[in-house]
């Protein structure tokens, strides 16, 4: 198996001087091809930011991360745009849906950043949508579905584009134990009926533990006992 | 993200927040109301001018007469110096003016690039009939080939042997005719007293029916020919030295005369003792003080505006700072810096875009009623006389400046958004 993302002595310091914050440092790790990870930690543990610097959403201030072998601090800022749009899909606790306009619009955003003509886009939607059981709601206003339907939307807007990566942080974060459960079933559902690459950020140890391998962050380090 | 999805998203965008939007598209919405009708008064004056002052004269003929010295109240009388072109010194009420002699008109002539001069005589008909009653007659001559506003027919021919004149649409029906195009050609006959006190008639042509003039209410205008006839016979029986004098000489020039060429015509005349003005020159001063006057109008406007930039500045601001997360989201998905940067700068100009179109329409509108209101009211007297004109060219000036200038309102907010790092955007509460 070939690894779609790899990290070589990644650290990241924010800060200068005597203020300087070590918020990872030197983290060797290597995820392969349809992998279903969690990573660990508690808050402040410094996982969110592997999270975004594995997404190319951050930059390290030390050491590479390598996108199918290649050093992502080569990569265009353009295709990097175009790496997050077409490869990365994103979950959030948040959601981060604009609450005001119709689910449809929420899922094809992706779509419309990547030019796709308008046809294509509601098609596309509509098939991401029914993926998630939702068909019945894409008209409907973002704003009025509940925790776990909007989640289920934003799991429709990162698929979309048919991601070999999903990243999700912290998917069940804002929802309770039963809707969390259908979430999480979803993902590990997408993981391993469509080999799509899952990495979960969690501090939910249950959660963490369904995955095939766990990440713990500890103090900004990759902790002993897991295996990288 | 495609031009057409930029554009509808902005759009989306800009209604999100009616209220403030509203309010700031109000604001663009008064400067550009403001900017169109003061430029649709000045224009709808100056064409209106324009027109009037053309029947004075055609754009190729200098106004000549002395130049006189004056004096300034207080400093005594001015030194008398003999002017061999100056046989008269009619006094006014307040200052003498030189009158010119026919030697004055062939000093003119003598200047390169002076095609013909001809003298303009006062003159004084009696009256003027057609079919029935006589009526008094103001009658001037005709300067050059001028084509004042008509309502049917032309100016008169000034090369013309014919006695041509045109007259003021009020004199058809006096004259006996039922309508405008019914007194074209007709012959009308002109009574005038010779300078033995003789009685005599002269028969003319109406060529053409002026439309109603503001500066030159009811004046009929002759041509060369019959000024020159009429002029003979008033002057008949009075000495040459007296008789042949005139306070105002028109000098034809070449119409492709450059403004240098124009401009050494008028020194050369000056270093003989005349000045000269073509009809643009009298046009022009009072053109200046209509510009001034449109000018401070306009500055209310860029005041305006200039408020309305500030608005623009704000709404963008508090929509960048209310979509922080949603820029940051779009980012995260892979929207390009520039492509936000756009999409707060189409915002902008959408602003600009409706604000200034529905103020140019506005304006447009309410220039049509006054107008209307005008015609019947308080322009009553000025036929002719658009008080509002709104060229295309001005309006999409506007339109594209306002536009320009929201672009340019837009930007310091479109760079804020632009530069939201999307992590710190989606961290945002």
């Amino acid at each position: 198996m070939s690894a779609v993302i790899a990290t070589e002595h990644l650290s990241k310091t924010y800060g200068k001087g005597e203020a300087a914050f070590s918020a990872l440092s030197d983290i060797n790790l290597s995820i392969n091809s349809g992998e279903l990870i969690a990573i660990v930690g508690k808050s402040g543990s410094g996982k969110s930011t592997l999270m975004h610097m594995l997404a190319l959403l951050d930059r390290p201030s030390q050491g590479n991360i390598l996108v199918d072998g290649t050093d992502a601090a080569r990569i265009r800022s353009r295709q990097v745009d175009g790496l997050r749009n077409k490869r990365y899909g994103f979950v959030f606790q948040q959601f981060f849906l604009n609450e005001t306009d119709t689910v449809l619009n929420n899922v094809i955003l992706p779509l419309k950043i990547a030019k796709i003509n308008r046809k294509e886009r509601t098609t596309r939607g509509l098939a991401a949508l029914k993926s998630v059981e939702l068909s019945e709601k894409a008209a409907a206003k973002a704003g009025t579905l509940s925790g776990g339907q909007k989640q289920r939307v934003c799991i429709a807007r990162a698929l979309i584009n048919k991601p070999s990566v999903i990243f999700a942080d912290e998917p069940t974060g804002n929802l309770d134990s039963h809707t969390g459960k259908t979430i999480e079933d979803l993902l590990f559902r997408l993981n391993k009926e469509q080999g799509i690459t899952v990495i979960i950020v969690t501090h939910d140890k249950e959660l963490a533990g369904r995955c095939h391998r766990q990440l713990h962050i500890k103090d900004g380090k990759l902790s002993e006992g897991s295996d990288v | 993200m495609k031009l057409s999805d930029l554009l509808s998203t902005a759009s989306a965008n800009m209604w999100r927040s009616k209220g403030r939007t509203f309010l700031t598209i109000v604001a663009i919405f008064i400067g550009a109301m403001t900017i169109t009708l003061t430029n649709g008064i000045g224009t709808g004056i100056k064409s209106y001018l324009n027109r009037q002052v053309k029947s004075f004269g055609a754009p190729n003929v200098l106004l000549v007469t002395l130049t006189n010295k004056q004096t300034s109240p207080g400093s005594g009388p001015a030194k008398y110096t003999y002017n061999p072109n100056a046989t008269v010194s009619a006094s006014g009420l307040h200052n003498k003016q030189l009158l010119m002699s026919s030697k004055g008109l062939a000093v003119i002539k003598s200047i390169p690039n002076i095609t013909s001069v001809v003298a303009a005589h006062s003159l004084s008909p009696d009256y003027i009939t057609g079919k029935g009653d006589k009526y008094q007659l103001s009658l001037a001559q005709q300067i050059g080939d001028a084509a004042p506003d008509m309502v049917v027919g032309q100016g008169v021919n000034a090369n013309s042997t014919q006695n041509q004149l045109t007259i003021p649409v009020s004199y058809v029906q006096p004259l006996g005719y039922g309508s405008n195009r019914a007194i074209i050609g007709a012959h009308v006959t002109i009574g005038i007293t010779s300078g033995q006190g003789v009685r005599k008639t002269v028969v003319a042509t109406v060529v053409g029916v002026q439309q109603k003039n503001l500066i030159s209410q009811s004046v009929a205008y002759a041509n060369n020919a019959l000024a020159g006839q009429l002029y003979s016979i008033q002057t008949a029986g009075i000495p040459a030295a007296r008789a042949n004098t005139f306070l105002t000489a028109y000098a034809t020039f070449p119409k492709n005369l450059t403004t240098t060429q124009l401009d050494t015509i008028k020194s050369k005349l000056k270093a003989k003792g005349f000045t000269a003005k073509t009809i643009q020159d009298q046009e022009s001063t009072i053109f200046t003080a209509i510009n001034a006057i449109i000018i401070v109008f306009d500055m209310f406007g860029a005041i305006a505006l200039l408020a309305a930039s500030f608005g623009i500045i704000n709404t963008l601001y508090m929509s960048v700072q209310e979509r922080t997360k949603e820029i940051g989201l779009m980012k995260a998905l892979g929207m390009s810096r520039h492509k936000v940067y756009a999409l707060f700068s189409i915002e902008a100009v959408l602003l600009g875009f409706w604000g200034s179109v529905l103020g140019v329409g506005f304006a447009a509108l309410v220039g049509k009623a006054i107008n209307a209101i005008a015609v019947h009211g308080f322009l009553k007297g000025f036929p002719g006389l658009t008080l509002l004109t709104f060229p295309p060219r001005t309006i999409a000036i506007v339109v594209i400046g306002i536009m320009l200038i929201a672009f340019l309102a837009g930007t310091l907010p479109a760079l804020r958004a632009s530069r939201k790092d999307p992590i710190e955007a989606l961290r945002y509460e």
